[in-house]
């Protein structure tokens, strides 16, 4: 891998990006993969506060690039990084900069961030010229060596990258102040000739870590180079070094060169351009003078940077008849695959989805229940949690009576003592150490058949029968011949003597504000004949939320047609009133139990008929 | 980054506070009075005035202020004030700009006979500091009397240099401490230009009586504690409007860039270009082609500004468009290069949207708009620019990066 001194990256260079910029490394080795390069160009990734080895495309394979916290780390694994491309802000570029100046292999170093002190720009200019190293930028896009080495953005979209014809090698050296120019220039360059060789830009700072000057004496001593562009700037007395060189023959290659900043003169007093650097007020700093000062000492400058494609074109065409420049055939570029999200954006592409939402969105500028934004139903005091759950369960916005509803519903079951069984589960784990999770969960996985998970059975035992117009006499004895207890009906210690006060709430509830009571009415019917056969065989808790929850529904006709009814049974919605309420319960025992430091539950071997015995020796 | 000028006030009280924290022996006394401002108030809070003979200069960043007579000396407090009422009175002319004095630095007399000189320049590759035995206004006249010590930046100021530059008269000691204590804060506060011309040494206490200062723009994060309240003055003579103002303001609260001059509020060609290469080349075509008289501005957004950012600068600058009125109508250029990585169709969509509020006033003041970027998403970004322009009624023409940059402004101006 001998590099020449004149060379700062070409096909063999591999860099270290400092700062994970994923679409920057992306593009650098997409523009390697057209190239037909044999390895991507970057080596390796620093971030700082660490990662493991992050995923890239080189065409349609798919590469690791390891990444690093440090810069010596990163160097200690990949002895063949000669170059970085420093990302860091302009509040961290200086120390890592200057880390990477110092270290041996690093032979240029790239500074990206804009609004670094000027100071320490001279100080690691300073330290570069100590280290033989060299920088590019700070403030920059950085360079191209065409068909060889792109630094991070550089040269914008591969399609750019083709058209200015950077995908292969040409014969111009280009070096400018601006990034953005600099890829204008390409194009134009292109568009003029065979194209650039290498391209570089400074960057706009008062203090670039290399000069305009330090470039094009690089490019007179490269042999592939035949020809340099120069495009400054107002500010500064860069292109006084280049008149210098020329007139001293240290630059002998025909020099194209344009100062931006001739409008300053219409101008009065001081004007800050956009770049750092560029500044009017002192007149040997000014574009026209340098114009001026670089034609003089050979330089070819047109009149207004309009014409520079003009004047590049005959600088070629001259080479050409010289036989300094020989026409070579145009390299096809290896095609990349395309890249989804680029395809998607440009309804290029489809496929078929993963998974359907109906009732959420987070796709436009705030999350939408329901196609309505969070923050407006967060806001209106009058849409509580019932509401919410009408809009995520039932896709319906529910009436005020329905929401309020399906609140007391979730009160009513939100807990009911440690010693059924689902409580018990969560208390049993909680004091197993178990975290909030698990024992929720443990308590959750008890509901069913006979714990709380009733509600959707009696909902459609009760509502087949109904619609089928079935008298309850017959219902009861069709379950009985059937073998099936009818869900919702009966309870352990409640009685006729002895009501269940949250059924008594639930029902009265019903009555009063439901237009239609005709299951719950039903219902009550069976409970009469049940009762009849055994006292505790009452309405349940599960029993009349059931009935109700269909009353609630037939009441609103213009929301809920009779098969959105059936599907709501169907689905098994109605149990999850009772996970849903019984949850705010099980966390409850769950805190019980850390707060009080509840150690291992054991249950009592008193409690258990052994019906094998133990050996006793 | 930039290099910005501050007032003589601030960077005097910089100097001053520093020299407190080092124990450095050195004098400075100073006040700014602001026209229109309560004398009164100002006499109460600092009584000097009322004591002491007076000094009193304009605080606005220009120079030579003593060859323009704008120098009161020796004055007593009630004269202070009729100087000062006297010179705020109507604007002057210096250096080609035209401007009231409202900013003026008072502070006692020194008397002195002894004037010495010293600057530091920041060169690439190391700092240069400029000292003489014979400073005040004739400094430049007597230039080569001036000695000068390069301060290396790895290295330092070495105190032997400083030691070697300097004679071993009285003022030795004094002289050698106040250059290294200047060069000291110099770096540490990322001071890029100054100048004390002049200042004297009675017994030992140095008084720096002239100071220009200018600093780092960068160092206001770095040194906040230092710069945190102190204002970047505007350059004298230059106005800065209601839009500017506001330009800046957004400026300061984005990442990206956002600039705008305007030059001349009559003038017909305005121009919007993305980047700060570009927008340079972009003026320097119109005044190459001649149309220098008629360049109402000098702007430029990049560094990938947001659509609303994009829109209210695009706003801004139709709004200034629309306050002169011209029968002949006037073009807009919106251009750039061909972007590196800024995404060309979402900066346009926020100038379309200040296309569409202005589109009737547009049409009214026969306002024809040219387009030409290039850059990632370009041809949707052109096309969707080509679109507002059938949509709205209004004449835009639209170019990709197979047309030159800066043919667009050829093109244009043919149409004014």
């Amino acid at each position: 891998m001998s590099k020449k001194s004149y060379s700062l990256f070409d096909k063999h260079s591999q860099a270290l990006i400092y700062g994970n910029q994923t679409k920057a490394i992306q593009r650098m080795l997409d523009f390697d993969y057209i190239c037909k390069r044999e390895k991507p160009s970057v080596s390796a990734i620093i971030n700082p506060t660490g990662g493991g080895p992050q995923q890239f495309f080189f065409g349609e394979k798919e590469i690791l690039i390891p990444m690093y916290k440090t810069i010596g780390k990163a160097l200690k694994f990949h002895k063949e990084i000669d170059i970085m491309i420093n990302f860091a802000s302009l509040r961290s570029a200086y120390e890592s900069s200057l880390e990477a100046i110092k270290a041996k292999p690093i032979k240029t170093v790239v500074i990206i961030a804009e609004g670094i002190l000027e100071r320490k720009t001279r100080l690691l200019i300073a330290n570069a010229k100590k280290n033989n190293t060299w920088i590019i930028g700070p403030a920059t896009v950085g360079g191209i060596c065409a068909g060889q080495f792109r630094i991070a953005n550089t040269g914008g979209t591969l399609e750019n990258i083709i058209n200015s014809k950077l995908h292969r090698g040409g014969s111009f050296g280009l070096v400018t102040k601006s990034g953005g120019l600099s890829n204008e220039m390409y194009n134009v360059i292109a568009q003029n000739s065979d194209g650039i060789y290498e391209g570089v830009a400074i960057g706009g700072d008062a203090y670039p870590g290399s000069t305009l000057a330090d470039h094009c004496l690089r490019f007179e001593k490269n042999p592939q180079i035949k020809a340099i562009v120069v495009l400054g700037e107002i500010g500064g007395l860069d292109e006084y070094e280049i008149s210098e060189a020329l007139i001293k023959k240290n630059i002998t290659k025909p020099l194209v060169a344009w100062t931006a900043g001739t409008c300053a003169k219409e101008f009065t007093g001081e004007v800050q351009f956009g770049h750092a650097g560029a500044k009017t007020g002192s007149l040997k700093e000014s574009a026209d003078k340098k114009n001026k000062v670089l034609k003089k000492a050979g330089a070819i400058v047109p009149k207004s940077f309009n014409d520079i494609g003009k004047q590049i074109n005959k600088v070629y065409k001259n080479l050409v008849s010289q036989k300094i420049i020989k026409p070579k055939k145009d390299l096809q570029p290896r095609a990349i695959p395309a890249d989804f999200e680029d395809f998607k954006k440009h309804k290029k592409v489809r496929k078929p989805t993963q998974i359907i939402s109906s009732i959420s969105c987070d796709t436009g500028e705030e999350a939408t229940y329901l196609g309505i934004p969070i923050s407006k139903i967060v806001k209106d005091q009058n849409k509580g949690l019932g509401y919410v759950i009408g809009l995520l369960w039932f896709k319906k916005e529910l009436p005020q009576f329905a929401a309020a509803y399906i609140e007391m519903i979730l009160k009513t079951v939100a807990d009911h003592g440690p010693c059924v069984s689902g409580a018990l589960n969560t208390i049993v784990s909680a004091r197993a150490g178990k975290d909030l999770v698990s024992s929720l969960v443990s308590g959750l996985l008890t509901i069913g058949p006979r714990f709380g998970g009733a509600i959707d059975g009696a909902a459609y035992y009760f509502f087949d029968a109904f619609n089928k117009d079935l008298n309850p006499r017959d219902f009861v004895a069709q379950m009985k011949q059937k073998g099936v207890n009818i869900p919702g009906i009966g309870h352990k210690v409640k009685s006729i003597k002895n009501p269940d006060k949250r059924v008594e709430n639930l029902k009265n509830f019903a009555k009063k504000n439901f237009k239609n009571t005709d299951l719950l009415n039903y219902a009550l019917e069976v409970e009469k004949i049940t009762t009849s056969k055994k006292e505790n065989l009452i309405l349940n808790v599960d029993g009349v939320i059931a009935v109700t929850f269909i009353d609630m529904m037939k009441s609103l006709p213009e929301i809920f047609s009779q098969r959105e009814i059936e599907k709501v049974i169907e689905i098994g919605s109605l149990n999850g009133l009772f996970v849903l309420g019984r949850s705010v319960g099980f966390i409850g025992h769950y805190f019980d139990q850390k707060r009080y430091k509840q150690g291992l539950y054991r249950f009592d071997t008193d409690d258990v008929l052994y019906l094998t015995k133990g050996k006793t020796n | 980054m930039a290099q910005v000028g501050i007032r003589e006030f601030d960077g005097k009280n910089i100097i001053k506070q520093a020299a407190n924290n080092n124990k450095a022996p050195l004098k400075i006394k100073s006040l700014l009075y602001k026209a229109g401002d309560s004398f009164l108030k100002l006499e109460k809070k600092h009584p000097f005035l009322k004591k002491e003979k007076l000094i009193v200069k304009p605080d606005q960043l220009f120079g030579r202020r003593g060859k323009y007579g704008l120098v009161g000396l020796n004055l007593d407090w009630p004269e202070v004030k009729k100087w000062i009422k006297q010179k705020s009175q109507k604007p002057f002319l210096i250096n080609k700009a035209k401007d009231r004095l409202q900013y003026f630095i008072i502070e006692p007399f020194v008397k002195h006979k002894k004037e010495f000189y010293l600057s530091i320049e920041t060169k690439r590759d190391f700092d240069q500091i400029n000292f003489s035995y014979q400073g005040g206004i004739e400094i430049e006249k007597n230039w080569d009397k001036v000695i000068q010590i390069k301060a290396d930046l790895l290295k330092g100021l070495k105190n032997s240099d400083l030691e070697k530059a300097l004679k071993k008269d009285r003022n030795f000691e004094a002289l050698k401490n106040f250059i290294a204590f200047i060069y000291k804060i110099f770096i540490d506060f990322n001071f890029t230009f100054l100048e004390i011309n002049p200042f004297t040494i009675k017994k030992g206490v140095v008084y720096p009586l002239d100071v220009v200062l200018k600093v780092d723009d960068a160092a206001f994060w770095e040194n906040s504690e230092i710069y945190q309240n102190i204002e970047i003055p505007v350059p004298f003579g230059r106005k800065i409007s209601k839009e500017e103002q506001k330009i800046i303001r957004l400026d300061k609260k984005t990442g990206a860039s956002l600039k705008l001059i305007v030059l001349n509020p009559k003038g017909r060609v305005w121009t919007m270009v993305a980047g700060g290469g570009a927008s340079v080349i972009y003026t320097d075509t119109i005044s190459d082609l001649g149309f220098g008289k008629e360049l109402a501005n000098y702007g430029e957004y990049s560094g990938d500004p947001s659509t609303l950012e994009t829109y209210q600068y695009a706003k801004t600058i139709l709004e200034l468009m629309l306050k002169e009125k011209s029968p002949q109508g006037k073009i807009l250029i919106i251009g750039g290069g061909i972007a590196n990585f800024t995404d060309v169709a979402a900066t346009f969509t926020g100038i379309i949207m200040a296309l569409e509020e202005f589109r009737e006033k547009i049409k009214q003041n026969k306002i024809k708009i040219f387009v030409r970027r290039g850059g990632p998403n370009y041809k949707e970004g052109l096309k969707k620019m080509k679109k507002a322009g059938e949509d709205f009624k209004i004449p835009i023409q639209v170019y990709g990066p197979q047309t030159h940059m800066t043919e667009v402004v050829n093109l244009a101006l043919k149409n004014l």
